[in-house]
């Protein structure tokens, strides 16, 4: 497999513009987690099927293990830290923590960037258009009920709060 | 007391000549306990020897009255450390947001056993309330000696004990004990609360760990980083049972830092950068023997009937033949359950530093004090020099990969000599993680006259249920595919598992139950969220409805029938009041059809377990829709009533509870390892697709059934086990059509 060759990327990620250096076809996942720190984003299949690594590019929520670097620079990248802190938890983070919807967590990245995405631009979106949403982001322990009330928490919050836009 | 309590924790001379003498480079000692007692001696298990019966081995209070305890029973997603967290801090009489919680570490945890069968609370539990019984004991009886009142005019809340009616007399656990060390063993003699006093335990305290996971935070072992860390992945035999015959490592060449680790049919990679170590993976050639060790899937069951097997006689009570041979109708029937994922989102991920004499390791096992054992016999170093670090991973539901993954990392990180972390790939979890258990049920059974079960017979195939890591007889490296591959081969378990709920928990006179324990499984398998108990009860619940059928008597009321235990009753009795079940011939197939007569087909059904005969008590109705024209069965709605005693958490049990229903209806389904003659072929979620979104339930509805008077049991995995045949009875009752091979289809 021939090596192509490294390339340095100007991105900006949660408001900090940063210059990383890798092979363009690196997925911009590996890039948030072992060059900028940003765990928040999963490694769960590298192939687009589970959802766990979702960040936002220009407030789109996308799935960072089939994006490449070269495709990353389109506009500003959002993850999980960005949206906001255990002290100060984005609408959506703060409806996931108050409907206690996580087990173990790991694929909770997705559905809360999913989730942002979807009520910044629907803030009264329908069970079925949950659903829809988040039928391609995979739960193994079985919190989709929990998830789905806090889906329709955080739109509710997301109206109280006058916002909906997480960039 | 007191002096003796002062005497020995801040003795620097004696840590420090420990120290020397480990050869352990002495950190900076500080008095405060919970950062410098442990967490700055991470090779130092004789420096306080972590028995059980010692108090100091469990928890420390610092100066500033924070508290750390040092749990050996680890989170795995069920939120099982809130729950304990609420026991101790009960026990304590202690603020829950003061106590930091230590968990899995093989140097600093008391080997409380692995967090495996639902045993957390029930076991865990119960000790970490004794040592914070006793250390609340102790903080009275020196706050008695401080403040001069006798002890039983003192008052303990959050943290503080004050005099009854004299509020300016008081002191903090922090001043009474602060840095210092109890000096106590637990003799039992201090009296754990009455449950009727209980203000924390029984609350639905919101779990700690959470906020940092909604905020991307929390660290997973897939974020531990390493100073000087390599990324890892191993390249597995393209069939199971190949053997490596030669590796053409060139394409490695211009990939920096590549190198490749071989260690007979072990084949790994690593390289400075993740994506440079996926590219190494994808680019070497390995040439592997053919293997073709499994069976053809249409003959699996078949192979399993055939296959050696120890038989054991679960019971035998009364004339079994006889009954059914004297019954007024008999039923037989086979049931059949195929190998499972567990199916982790997040695939298994181990961080080894392995040195010259010495080695730490980063897992989400399930047992850091058996992985270090086991690990220490792989990468042959003395057991005492190893040292595993437990930190969460993706929900395991049982033996995954989390172990495997681990022994990866020490031998790539042995071998290459710097600290290697190893991700594995969608399709190595898929393929190699060790499946959950495929098993064969016959059931014959016969009732009387009168609609009374007069004779049950009940036969089942299972290999062992448990690989998990064991270091016994030197079998440690073997425990691994790491091992395996090298070259060790597992011996022979005690089998384990299989018999769980395999009796049925009714009364009938006679029953005879005979557990054929296979030697071997086609397939590498291990430990899935409540072992042969799902299977067995889809047997069992599935031939309750069969028999409640022919005896032509209402499939509840056939069940209380059965039953005596006043809170097996209980359940089933609430289970049918949330889930409004009618009273009435199941299985015409007209249930909620429109007027038309139009699919889908609406069907209820239900099924009662008490988990492994003397955990809790289970019982549910599911409604489904059934479109035979579409091959498709949705679960519309689930209700359990639950019994598990003692309720330390009632949302975190709530939320648990919903995952064993979401996952069990996933399980039955849609479930099933696909493989062809040499290996597992469905290696990603198209090839093994899970319950999604679009396809859970319009609700699911539970009562919990406290008993504050009896002690808890497990809740981890229980509500899993009525769910399939549940389901089963409910498609029965829609379409008249028994299924008895799961995923079910229709």
């Amino acid at each position: 497999m021939l090596m192509p060759p490294k390339i340095t990327t100007r991105l900006t990620v949660n408001g900090a513009t940063h210059d990383v250096t890798a092979a363009p076809d690196t997925p911009l996942l590996h890039i948030l987690r072992n060059d900028l720190g940003l765990t928040g984003p999963k490694f769960g299949c590298g192939l687009g099927q589970c959802g766990a690594c979702m960040v936002h590019i220009d407030g789109d929520a996308v799935r960072s293990c089939t994006t490449p670097l070269s495709a990353a620079t389109r506009g500003p990248i959002t993850t999980i830290e960005g949206l906001g802190t255990a002290d100060k938890p984005h609408p959506v983070q703060q409806a996931f923590i108050e409907e206690q919807a996580a087990q173990c967590g790991y694929c909770i990245n997705g559905m809360i960037m999913a989730t942002a995405a979807l009520v910044a631009r629907n803030k009264r979106p329908t069970k079925t258009q949950i659903r829809s949403t988040l039928n391609a982001n995979l739960c193994r322990c079985g919190t989709h009920m929990r998830i789905m009330r806090a889906v329709e928490r955080a739109a509710a919050l997301s109206v109280a709060q006058g916002g909906g836009s997480d960039d | 007391m007191i002096r003796e309590l002062t005497s020995d924790l801040t003795s620097e001379l004696s840590r420090r000549d420990f120290l020397k003498r480990s050869g352990v480079i002495a950190v900076a000692f500080s008095i405060a306990p919970s950062q410098s007692l442990f967490a700055s001696t991470p090779r130092s298990p004789s420096l306080i020897p972590l028995s059980p019966n010692q108090l100091d081995s469990w928890l420390v209070v610092a100066a500033d009255g924070s508290i750390t305890v040092f749990c050996g029973k680890v989170e795995l997603g069920t939120g099982v450390s809130t729950a304990l967290r609420q026991i101790v801090a009960e026990e304590l009489d202690a603020p829950i947001d003061r106590i930091t919680w230590v968990q899995g570490d093989s140097d600093r945890t008391v080997d409380q056993g692995s967090t495996v069968g639902s045993q957390s609370v029930k076991r865990g539990g119960a000790q970490l309330r004794r040592a914070a019984a006793e250390a609340r004991a102790v903080l009275v009886e020196l706050a008695s000696a401080k403040l001069g009142a006798p002890a039983d005019t003192l008052v303990v809340s959050a943290g503080v004990i004050t005099v009854a009616n004299d509020a300016s007399r008081r002191v903090t656990f922090g001043e009474l004990i602060g840095g210092q060390r109890f000096q106590r063993e637990i003799g039992g003699k201090a009296t754990p609360k009455n449950p009727a006093d209980y203000r924390v335990v029984g609350k639905p305290v919101p779990r700690a760990e959470l906020p940092a996971k909604m905020t991307g935070r929390h660290v997973y072992v897939h974020d531990v980083r390493v100073d000087g860390m390599l990324h890892g992945r191993v390249v597995r035999p393209a069939s199971i049972g190949a053997t490596l015959l030669s590796v053409d490592d060139s394409a490695l060449r211009d990939i920096p830092g590549a190198r490749v680790v071989r260690k007979g049919n072990f084949l790994g990679v690593v390289a400075d950068r993740e994506e440079d170590v996926v590219r190494a993976a994808k680019s070497i050639k390995p040439t592997w023997s053919d293997a073709a060790t499994l069976p053809v899937t249409d003959a699996l069951y078949e192979t399993l009937i055939k296959t050696s097997a120890t038989d054991r006689s679960v019971t035998d009570a009364g004339d079994v033949p006889a009954a059914i041979a004297g019954a007024a109708k008999t039923v037989r029937a086979q049931y059949r359950w195929p190998f499972q994922m567990h199916a982790s989102i997040g695939p298994s991920c181990g961080v080894a530093d392995v040195k010259r004499d010495s080695a730490t390791i980063w897992s989400s096992t399930q047992g850091a004090h058996t992985l270090k054992g086991a690990l220490a016999q792989l990468i042959n170093l003395p057991s005492e020099n190893v040292h595993v670090i437990w930190t969460e991973g993706s929900g395991c539901y049982g033996h995954n990969g989390s172990d495997d993954a681990a022994a990866d990392a020490a031998v790539l990180s042995q071998t290459i000599g710097k600290p290697v972390r190893v991700q594995w790939s969608r399709a190595d979890e898929h393929a190699w993680e060790p499946k959950g258990v495929a098993m064969v049920m016959d059931v014959a059974g016969g009732v009387d006259a009168n609609g009374r079960i007069v004779g049950w017979d009940y036969a089942v195939w299972t290999p062992t249920h448990s690989s998990r890591p064991n270091a016994q007889a030197g079998g440690g490296a073997a425990s691994f595919i790491a091992g395996q591959l090298a070259g060790a081969t597992p011996a022979a378990r005690r089998s384990l598992g299989g018999e769980r709920n395999a009796r049925h928990t009714s009364v009938i006179p006679n029953t005879r139950v005979v557990a054929h324990l296979l030697q071997s499984s086609p397939m590498r398998v291990s430990s899935f969220r409540g072992l042969g108990s799902p299977q067995n009860s889809f047997a069992n619940e599935s031939f309750m409805d069969e028999l409640a059928i022919a005896a032509g008597a209402d499939p509840v009321e056939f069940r209380l029938r059965h039953l005596t235990d006043p809170r097996a009753v209980a359940v089933v009795q609430a289970v049918a009041r949330i889930g409004g079940w009618e009273k009435g011939d199941r299985g015409r197939g007209d249930r909620g059809r429109d007027s038309a007569g139009q699919w889908p087909k609406r069907g209820r059904g239900m099924a009662y377990v008490q988990y492994d005969g003397t955990e809790a008590y289970v019982a549910a109705i599911v409604d489904v829709d059934v479109d035979v024209a579409q091959h498709s069965i949705r679960v519309t709605r689930v209700c359990v009533a639950h019994d598990c005693g003692l309720i330390v958490n009632p949302d975190g049990l709530r939320n648990q509870i919903e995952g064993n229903v979401i996952q069990a209806i996933s399980r039955t389904l849609k479930e099933s390892v696909k493989f062809d003659r040499s290996r597992v072929t469905g290696v990603d979620w198209r090839g093994y697709p899970i319950l999604t979104f679009a396809e859970v339930p319009d609700s699911i509805e539970i009562e919990l059934i406290d008993h504050p008077e009896l002690p808890s049991v497990g809740a981890g995995e229980a509500a899993t086990s009525p769910i399939p045949g549940a389901i089963a009875n409910a498609v029965f009752d829609a379409t008249g059509k028994r299924l008895r091979e799961v995923p079910l289809l229709v």
